[in-house]
């Protein structure tokens, strides 16, 4: 028996002992070990964010520009799809098959895929598609759909300055890791993208249990820890969408640039370059392929002509020659100069005019775009005893042009403003050899051709200058808030040239419109004051421009206007400036002038031009 | 009167000891089960309204049991074992196929584990056969009988599919031992688990050395330094691991075989100690081969994956060992307190498979932390301890006999579940007595202990 007493104890030491065994391991787990902790809540807990909604874009009447509209991503969790009705699913959602196997194949092969987790399939279901889908949602297990906003434009216009979104590249997730993440979307181009700081918002999130299947099933710790997302903040643009809209009626089948602005505070009016797209083309699922056809277009419209392209400023240039001429002491307003049908360099080499009687002083010079004129101020400038050489002499005049704008980068709110190009001594030196170039040789400069290259923005920032009679601000499209002094928009700029010699120039474009080079211009009791321009171009017919502004006396709008290959600034450019001031000071176009507007809207310059794909 | 209520002596102590594992059983299948949509606890569409059910047809069972003449089990225990055997084979022919074995049976609107009540039966039928003063268990034919009637109802559990309720049997070898069998069976048993595990995780070549070196060392030991023995010893071992270079597993297995009954047959007839080693030495390696060869070439894919999980060689928490790892992390993320009745989030979550089943000790783990573990572990190590010390103060070899039988039972249960739950043992899908969700289970062993109360209680009434 005692052997039998001892097995006994052999039994029950079996039992003791591996009931210590499991007690000292579940020790271990329950108490000293962490990590089941952290894996449960990586488990059950998932952090959900939630997006806050864009900012809205109202123009300056406060009409809603850009809103956002809802749209539906399509999510799997492929571990849960268990049979699957292709056919069904494509033609619920309206694809063909072969883009599903497409996006599924594409699905499977990013970077985040996983069985188990939500990956996206489809982006940007529109809303009528999804309601009807969302009926049959329940015979596709496995399937969700999430809700993302894309932006819409009521207006069909702006484009280039509205810019648009898209999704956050590698490059800038590296770099503002806490603010994006894989997926986000980021302004790209336009206002998006340079008042996405103040449009995006703040990300919140909440912290959920989910089940096995990533169903939710309640919060976590009560959402004590949750953060709400801050929606982004509206913006109110200066941009009269009413006027913006009309303008890019006037140059619909046109190429150039047209820039109105209000001359008191800098603001942009409208902003248009054509051709132009519908910024709606450019949201949804179709904005990939879109933008293909976009970008090979042989008319280029996403290439924004209003702030990069650069043509020279030709006539319209004078008024600011004549300015700056006074200014520095070269002429007086009341200088006189013959002009014998153009000016003479040498005996075989003359700068062309055309006929009109001589100008005896500087209005009747702008009056008549006197190019004999201008040269001479343009020489008389370059040539004055207080400089050392004509070296001197231009680089004096090129810090002129610069505080106007010009050969700048102009601050505006809009990315990717090109600075154009104002020539200084060191351009001719290697041209010609150090200080082997007299003043006659750059001659054309004085008359706004040349290596002179201007943007629309600048010649319209130009003008308000004038108009305003030196004291203006930057030129910008979102109104910066009152108090906000850092903004360099809130910043009253003031010129160095007096103002009596504006009254002078201004005259003298008012001349241009009452009895001038552009009395198609002329609007019965708007008083308005312009300069008509025809920048040579050697590729073919010369670039149609115009600038101008009114009233004379408190200037409300100021324009430039470039048509490219249109002829004479008064033959297309000219007749729009006067159509677009018009409009926005009269809101409607008068009688008489209803041929004008419809010869403008009629006109067709790009027709001939065989537009096409570049495949 | 005063003598009858004297002699007969319920054991309220065990009978606690059930009640709080059951009450804990449902609070937790309350648990993995809980839905807000379905509030009422007697909901009989939710598992916990069924164990409910199960609970009081269990009490019933439990208090029929009670109305019997302890008599009744001794005299008709060979006729319930043969009765479930019957039953076992019906379910063979009968019974419905759910989730790949063949072990159940249904009666009226309730699915019948027979296997479950396989257990209680074959302790009577073995209780009646070793209480018998001639089941000597030295003797070799007795150890055949009694291992039949262990292996017969294991067998029969095998062939519906259900090999982890068939393993079960294999633990009233303890009840065997109790009663006499050798030790050495026991030494083998734990030697043959030894070798199982190493066979899986090291080469062979190193086992076969391992054992080798050990055997030469008793060798020595024994005999001194006789280099004519040592070289006789080392030599046809030496051919053998050359010979493992060369041929596949197969043919080293028949190589190995050959050689075993041949030196087999040399320690018989010589007697020679270094025979009798080298014997040892070929059986153990044909063991050790035969457990990799089996292991690679004749278990399915799903078995060696359960082991692998355990032994660590396969580490793949999507897959194969996603039920263990997210049993441990709901266990392991319990803490001391546990998160709360109701508040965990693996559980709720269902993270866990087989939650109510077969991983209900997770939801104990993970709502009641490692407080809820020590008082289950301690809950069932004092009812073993204490179906112990029932079956020794019997004076019925009977009783004692079927009492082992219990405790055996329940312990192997015990351990094999809780040790799966924290990757202690393979995942072997046997329930937690008294504690996992299920009727027949529940029934079993509510039946198993109950037989055992009855028959202590009148352990002073008669002598058997």
């Amino acid at each position: 028996m005692e052997s039998l007493n001892f097995r006994r104890i052999v039994i029950q030491s079996f039992m003791v002992i591996f009931s210590c065994v499991l007690l000292g391991r579940l020790f271990f787990m329950q108490v000293m070990d962490n990590q089941y902790a952290v894996m449960a809540k990586n488990n059950a807990v998932e952090k959900r964010t939630i997006y806050p909604s864009r900012g809205l874009i109202m123009d300056r009447n406060g009409r809603l520009v850009v809103n956002n509209e809802a749209v539906y991503d399509l999510v799997m969790i492929p571990r849960q799809v268990k049979s699957l009705d292709t056919t069904k699913l494509c033609e619920l959602l309206a694809i063909s098959k072969q883009d599903f196997e497409d996006s599924y194949e594409k699905m499977r092969q990013s970077k985040g895929y996983s069985r188990r987790l939500p990956q996206v399939l489809f982006k940007q279901i529109p809303a009528n598609i999804y309601a009807k889908f969302q009926e049959y949602l329940y015979q596709f297990p496995g399937f969700y759909t999430q809700v993302r906003a894309v932006r819409n434009y009521p207006y069909r216009n702006a484009a280039h300055t509205l810019g648009y979104i898209g999704e956050v590249s590698q490059q800038i997730i590296d770099k503002n890791p806490e603010s994006y993440r894989m997926g986000d979307y980021i302004g790209i181009s336009g206002i998006e993208k340079t008042y996405e700081n103040q449009l995006r918002g703040e990300k919140g999130y909440k912290e959920i249990i989910v089940d096995v299947h990533n169903r939710e099933i309640g919060s976590y710790m009560d959402g004590q820890f949750d953060k709400d997302a801050v929606g982004g903040q509206n913006l109110q643009m200066t941009i009269d969408i009413d006027l913006q809209s009309y303008a890019e009626e006037l140059m619909q089948n046109k190429k150039g640039g047209l820039v109105a602005i209000e001359p008191a505070t800098g603001e942009i009016l409208a902003l248009v370059t054509a051709p132009a797209y519908d910024p709606n083309l450019l949201t949804g699922r179709k904005r990939g392929s879109e933008m293909e056809l976009l970008k090979r277009d042989t008319l280029k419209p996403l290439f924004n002509r209003a702030l990069m392209a650069k043509y020279p400023p030709g006539s319209t240039f004078k008024p600011l020659m004549a300015l700056i001429a006074l200014e520095d002491g070269a002429i007086h307003a009341g200088f006189g100069y013959g002009c014998a049908g153009g000016y003479r360099l040498s005996a075989s080499k003359t700068v062309g005019c055309h006929g009109h009687s001589s100008a005896y002083n500087v209005k009747e010079a702008i009056k008549h775009s006197c190019n004999a004129y201008f040269c001479q101020c343009f020489y008389l400038f370059l040539e004055n005893r207080k400089y050392k050489d004509p070296g001197e002499g231009l680089t004096s005049w090129h810090d002129y042009l610069n505080a106007f704008g010009l050969g700048v980068d102009l601050p505006v709110d809009i990315p990717n403003a090109l600075a154009g190009y104002v020539p200084r001594p060191d351009l001719y030196n290697r041209m010609y050899g150090e200080n082997r170039w007299r003043s006659k040789m750059i001659i054309s400069l004085g008359i706004g051709q040349g290596e002179l290259g201007v943007t629309p923005l600048q010649l319209a920032h130009m003008t308000a200058v004038i108009a305003n009679k030196g004291e203006f601000y930057f030129p910008h499209v979102v109104r910066p808030a009152k108090d906000d002094t850092a903004s360099i928009f809130n910043q009253k700029q003031i010129s160095s040239i007096a103002k009596r010699h504006y009254k002078t120039v201004i005259d003298g474009m008012e001349g241009v419109v009452t009895g001038g080079t552009a009395r198609v211009a002329k609007v019965e009791g708007l008083d308005i004051c312009g300069k008509t321009g025809t920048a040579e171009n050697p590729h073919g017919e010369d670039h149609s421009l115009f600038i101008a502004f009114a009233p004379k006396n408190n200037p409300k709008i100021a324009v430039a206007v470039m048509v490219e290959n249109a002829g004479f600034g008064s033959r297309y450019a000219a007749p729009i400036s006067s159509l677009v001031i018009e409009k926005y000071l009269n809101k409607e176009i008068s009688e008489e002038r209803k041929f004008l507007e419809k010869k403008m809207l009629d006109a067709d310059l790009v027709g001939h031009l065989k537009r096409y794909t570049i495949p | 009167m005063s003598s009858t209520t004297k002699k007969i002596d319920t054991d309220w102590l065990t009978i606690l000891t059930y009640f709080l594992l059951v009450g804990l059983g449902w609070l937790a299948v309350y648990a993995a089960d809980y839905n807000h949509a379905y509030p009422n606890i007697y909901d009989l569409d939710r598992n916990y309204g069924k164990q409910m059910v199960w609970i009081g047809i269990s009490l019933l069972a439990a208090l029929v049991i009670q109305v019997f003449d302890t008599r009744f089990f001794t005299a008709f225990a060979y006729v319930i074992y043969g009765a479930i055997l019957l039953l076992l084979v019906a379910t063979l022919i009968f019974g419905a196929e759910i989730s790949g074995s063949k072990s159940w049976i249904r009666i009226g609107p309730a699915n019948l584990q027979a296997s479950e009540l396989a257990k209680f039966a074959t302790c009577l039928g073995l209780a009646r056969y070793l209480s018998n003063k001639k089941a000597d268990l030295e003797i070799f034919s007795n150890q055949m009988i009694a291992g039949g009637i262990i292996l017969i109802p294991m067998l029969l559990i095998l062939l519906q599919g259900d090999a982890g309720s068939a393993i079960v049997f294999v633990s009233l070898i303890l009840v065997l031992y109790r009663e006499g069998l050798s030790g050495g069976f026991l030494a083998l048993g734990i030697l043959a688990i030894v070798l199982f595990i190493s066979s899986l995780l090291v080469p062979f070549t190193y086992i076969m050395s391992t054992i080798a070196v050990l055997l030469l060392g008793a060798l020595i030991i024994r005999k001194g330094l006789d280099f004519k023995q040592i070289a006789l010893f080392i030599l046809p071992l030496a051919g053998l691991v050359a010979a493992n270079m060369y041929v596949d597993s197969l043919t080293l297995l028949i190589i190995l075989g050959i050689t075993g009954v041949f030196f087999l047959g040399i320690a018989l007839f010589t007697k020679r100690l270094v025979m009798v080693l080298l014997t040892l030495t070929l059986f153990c390696s044909i063991y050790s081969k035969g457990v990799d060869y089996a292991f690679n070439n004749i278990l399915k894919e799903h078995h060696r994956n359960r082991i692998g999980v355990v032994l660590g060689t396969i580490e793949d928490k999507r897959g194969v060992g996603y039920n263990l790892n997210q049993s441990k992390i709901a266990i392991g993320s319990g803490g001391v307190y546990g998160k709360g009745l109701l508040q965990g989030t693996q559980n709720k979550g269902d993270f866990v498979p087989e939650q109510s089943t077969d991983f209900i000790f997770c939801t104990i783990g993970e709502e009641f932390g490692f407080v809820g573990s020590c008082v289950v572990i301690g809950l069932f190590l004092f009812l073993m301890l204490r179906v112990i010390a029932l079956a020794e103060r019997q004076k019925s070899s009977f009783t004692r006999i079927y009492g082992y039988g219990v405790a055996s039972i329940i312990f192997f249960h015990f351990a094999i579940n809780m040790g799966m739950t924290i990757g202690l043992v393979p995942v072997i899908g046997i329930p937690l007595p008294f504690l996992s969700y299920g009727g027949s289970s529940l029934l079993g062993f509510t039946i198993l202990l109950f037989i055992l109360i009855k028959l202590d209680s009148e352990r002073l009434l008669y002598l058997r």
